[in-house]
């Protein structure tokens, strides 16, 4: 009899159930972390969109007509020695993004249904209420503008990290945008009388508004990917965006009444600190890179002479709503003086110098004493 | 409390209906007048009727929705590890997930950035949330996968080809394959590429194979971690499928888009076809250890999806509109699956070149045939013998099988969709701008000399892409070692010799391949090869080529 023993083959597909050449590789290998370890984070995102310089073996294999490949570094005047280098501070990926943007949902249901719950809408101000239906419905297009921008900008970043932190900004933009539409409805409905078309109006002719939709237009018209990307974060939410929805609606609306609309528009500026750290932490690399900062810093300082000249127009053009609510307890110029320190400092933080005439603010020194 | 007030009637508040809501926030478009948008994505495509969203949807309710959804992805995959899935899976199928998921979160993630596109070029603001949804689910998509390979990397006795998954998507000759399938997303005319390849074929056709017949065989295989994921995925993409037909139905309307449409089904239905079927095909059968003899096999699956469900309920009814369907290309398809043996000669393919890859095959055995045999009557007699040529070299000391005389013949590979010819009958050779190209069927040849041009049938295409790179991968190893291609790569083990690949699943170290076990053996392109040749040594080598081969077992 040949009654062979044979040893129990180990039967398990689980980690450490043999061990062999390369049985505890258990991280991925191919990137270097920017901390002491990957993030999970990176371990989502880096090398997703591959690159000829690091692992395309086989270069990409279709292009556009006129030979541009798939990706190309050429979509920006910017220059980098290292597109890789840049990881997005917010850390976002798929389920980080769910988390937060639902809990933004959530937390503006319960403060839309609570508030209408106890009718706080018809115990707004009469005149807040136009205000928020002419120039909150106005500004809601803004948002949407940017968050179109966007959406076409992620698709021509030269890596996965940058493509997807542009694209999570442009998630929470129109998300913003479409919160005021429904929250503008919604109140709409409590209130006697309420257009909910007015903001569109506003937004195409009142003069007050041609400003800033023509500061936005810029925006979405712009044809490089990281000029629109900086134009959104570093000039029109400073300049324009954070002027309207903090230096007016957030001061403003207490004394009118309103405890709703501040919670509201509130979560723009926890998006906007998101999308700002991300954006500073890109463009300080890039002004900072050791071959291209220089060149980098010109073209930088020339959008935001360009954007910024739009911005400062469009911020001035603003004044008026800022004499309309009955009680006044916030000064435009003090808005804008805050928005023009706010500017000050972002560029401070990549390491570009602000056009002297984006400093000197204001067009008119006073306020209009007189009001419709 | 009178009948019917409830608490919740008692606190209701007017709202505003979905409808409602869906028609506000489309009106939050509007024309520029100061600035013009970019128009950067180029197209050849007219498209003036503005698409209607069919899904009525708002982004308060998709947040919240897909949270929920992701709560049960990761609770499941807890669940796994507490359930000691791991203990149970079957390794040869797992193996195959390293190449897959090493692929598909780029897809993915194009998709993702081709919303960009067809928003762009979308009139009017309706189908902006579908668009705004989908970027965003595909940014899920391709996240939550790479989510899923760490999980495998951490959990499965072997990780080494998960630890290196996207420098091994960049290198490797397979996942090349997959990239042309992304790279077709979003790059050339923006239209062909992001709505017809992209959303009328791919995802309205082919997902269900990728994401619902994939899953099915992982369960089969103790994976219960994809299925959970992929399912997940799968219940986004009909909110895809709809943006997708939606903007065709706007193209359709402009009947000068139809010469064009009607290149782009025929490109993209073959493409696909020939990209999904070669990968997914594969995985389905030969990744899984399940014999049941009454589970469907990939070609019953695809008569059931692909034929009866996509070609028939999706296909024809644009016949009504005067697009012309290619049906001999779809019948073709189909007969390449069930009587040309496509699938089981990428299978074969891909263990003929075991030894390039980053993750293991191990040999087909007694019950794999039987199944085989009585799923594709004949399977035996063509593949049976190499299979067992395979088992045999498996250890090593033997020669890697390509380079044994077994009857085998190294295949050219297709300039289009970079499977290799594999065909052997279908095989077309032609000339583009003074180059020599092999393809593995004519409409190959078709996509690259005549669709993929400034021009289609005397109408000027300036946005169309082009086929570009290095498009044949063993022309990057041309004459080269393979010990040191394989090293080039980086498809080694953490101790510099051990090779990833492996033609078998044991996990002894002694059964284990090292860089020294493939040495003195050398790479050809086969392209290479037959450029260097003259016309008369061409025909007779391509005439060769065509009456195929028979193996002989060694
Ligand atoms: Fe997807
Ligand atoms: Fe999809």
């Amino acid at each position: 009899m040949t009654a062979q023993v044979q040893e129990p083959e180990v039967k398990s597909g689980a980690a450490g159930a043999k061990k062999f050449p390369g049985w505890d590789s258990r991280k991925y290998n191919y990137f270097e972390p920017k901390g002491r370890k990957a993030t999970h984070y990176e371990d989502m995102t880096v090398d997703v969109q591959p690159d000829p310089e690091r692992y395309l073996l086989q270069d990409w294999i279709i292009s556009f007509a006129d030979g541009t490949p798939t990706y190309s570094k050429d979509w920006t005047k910017l220059k980098s020695s290292d597109w890789h280098k840049f990881r997005a501070p917010d850390q976002e990926w798929e389920r980080t993004h769910y988390q937060r943007q639902s809990t933004i949902v959530g937390m503006i249901k319960n403060v839309v249904d609570n508030a209408r719950k106890s009718g706080a809408p018809a115990r707004f101000d009469p005149r807040w209420v136009k205000i928020l239906q002419d120039h909150l419905g106005a500004y809601k297009h803004a948002e949407y503008g940017l968050g179109k921008a966007t959406m076409q900008a992620q698709r021509y970043g030269y890596t996965q990290m940058i493509n997807n932190a542009i694209l999570t900004n442009s998630s929470y933009k129109l998300r913003f945008s479409q919160d005021l539409t429904l929250y503008l409805s919604e109140i709409g409905m409590d209130l006697p009388v309420f257009d909910a078309t007015a903001g569109k109006t506003h937004w195409m002719e009142d003069p007050i508004w041609q400003g800033v939709r023509e500061a936005t237009e810029a925006v979405m018209g712009a044809t490089d990917y990281l000029e629109q990307y900086f134009a959104t974060n570093v000039v029109f939410e400073p300049l324009v965006a954070e002027l309207f929805r903090s230096g007016f609606i957030m001061q403003m609306a207490a004394a009118q009444n309103d405890f709703a609309t501040p919670a509201v528009v509130s979560a723009a500026e926890a998006d906007y600190e998101q999308n700002l750290a991300n954006s500073v932490e890109l463009f300080h690399l890039l002004a900072q890179d050791p071959e291209h900062g220089e060149a980098n810093r010109q073209v930088m300082e020339g959008w935001l002479e360009k954007h910024g000249t739009l911005c400062v127009k469009a911020a001035n053009q603003l004044q008026p709503v800022w004499s309309q609510p009955r009680v006044k307890v916030a000064q435009f110029n003090d808005a804008l003086a805050a928005a023009s320190n706010r500017l000050k400092a972002i560029c401070a933080e990549i390491g570009i110098e602000v056009p002297a005439a984006l400093t000197a603010t204001t067009a008119n020194d006073t306020q209009p004493a007189a009001e419709a | 409390m009178p009948d019917g007030l409830t608490l919740n009637k008692i606190i209701a508040q007017k709202g505003i209906s979905i409808g409602e809501a869906a028609r506000r926030v489309a009106d939050l478009g509007w024309t520029p007048s100061y600035v013009q948008e970019a128009m950067t994505f180029p197209t050849d495509y007219k498209i003036s009727k503005a698409p209607k969203d069919p899904m009525k949807q708002v982004l308060r309710s998709y947040f919240p929705m897909q949270e929920e959804k992701d709560n049960r992805v990761y609770g499941a995959l807890d669940a796994a590890l507490r359930g000691d899935m791991f203990r149970n899976v079957e390794p040869r199928w797992v193996e195959w997930m390293k190449l897959f998921l090493a692929i598909i979160p780029f897809p993915e993630i194009s998709a993702a950035r081709s919303m960009a596109m067809v928003g762009r070029l979308a009139p009017g603001d309706d189908l902006r949330t579908g668009f705004t949804m989908q970027m965003v689910d595909e940014f899920r998509h391709s996240t939550i996968q790479m989510n899923l390979k760490k999980w495998y990397m951490e959990n499965y006795i072997d990780p080494a080809g998960f630890d290196i998954t996207e420098a091994a998507f960049g290198k490797c000759y397979a996942t090349s394959i997959g990239r042309q399938f992304g790279e077709a997303f979003v790059t050339g005319d923006a239209i062909t590429a992001a709505n017809i390849y992209l959303t009328v074929v791919a995802e309205t056709a082919f997902t269900n194979t990728l994401f619902v017949a994939m899953p099915s065989e992982a369960a089969r295989n103790g994976d219960y971690a994809l299925p959970t994921v992929f399912l997940s995925v799968q219940s986004d993409e009909s909110r895809h499928i709809g943006n997708g037909h939606s903007l065709l139905m706007s193209i359709l309307n402009n009947p000068d888009n139809h010469q064009l449409l009607e290149r782009d089904l025929k490109y993209a239905f073959w493409q696909n076809h020939a990209i999904v079927d070669a990968a997914i095909g594969t995985i389905i059968e030969y990744g899984t250890t399940n014999r049941d003899k009454n589970k469907e096999s990939y070609a019953e699956l695809w008569h059931r999806w692909i034929f009866e469900d996509y070609y028939r309920t999706y296909m024809l009814p644009l016949e009504k509109y005067g697009i012309k369907i290619h049906h001999d290309d779809v019948h073709e398809a189909f007969d390449r699956i069930v009587k040309k043996n496509y699938v089981h000669k990428v299978a074969q393919f891909f263990s003929a070149g075991w030894w390039a890859n980053f993750w293991r095959i191990e040999a087909m055995t007694e019950r794999d045939f039987e199944w085989f045999e009585h799923k594709y009557p004949g399977w035996y007699d063509e593949f049976g013998a190499w299979w067992e040529n395979y088992a045999k070299l498996s250890k090593p000391g033997n020669p890697p099988i390509t380079f044994v005389d077994t009857g085998y013949v190294y295949p050219h590979r297709c300039w289009s969709n970079l499977v290799p010819c594999l065909i052997r009958e279908d095989i077309v050779v032609d000339e583009v701008d003074g180059e020599i190209f092999t393809y593995g069927h004519e409409v190959d040849r078709w996509t690259h000399k005549v669709a993929f041009q400034g021009e289609y049938q005397g109408r000027p295409t300036p946005a169309m892409g082009r086929f570009s790179g290095h498009r044949e991968w063993e022309s990057m190893y041309h004459g080269w070692d393979l010990a040191d291609a394989i090293k080039d790569m980086g498809f080694v083990r953490p101790d510099g010799k051990t090779l990833i690949a492996q033609p078998h699943l044991s996990f002894e170290e002694k059964d284990m391949w090292t860089l020294d076990h493939v040495r003195g053996y050398e790479i050809k392109s086969p392209l290479i090869t037959l450029r260097g040749m003259t016309p008369e040594q061409r025909d007779a080598h391509i005439a060769e080529y065509k009456k195929g081969f028979k193996v002989h077992k060694i």
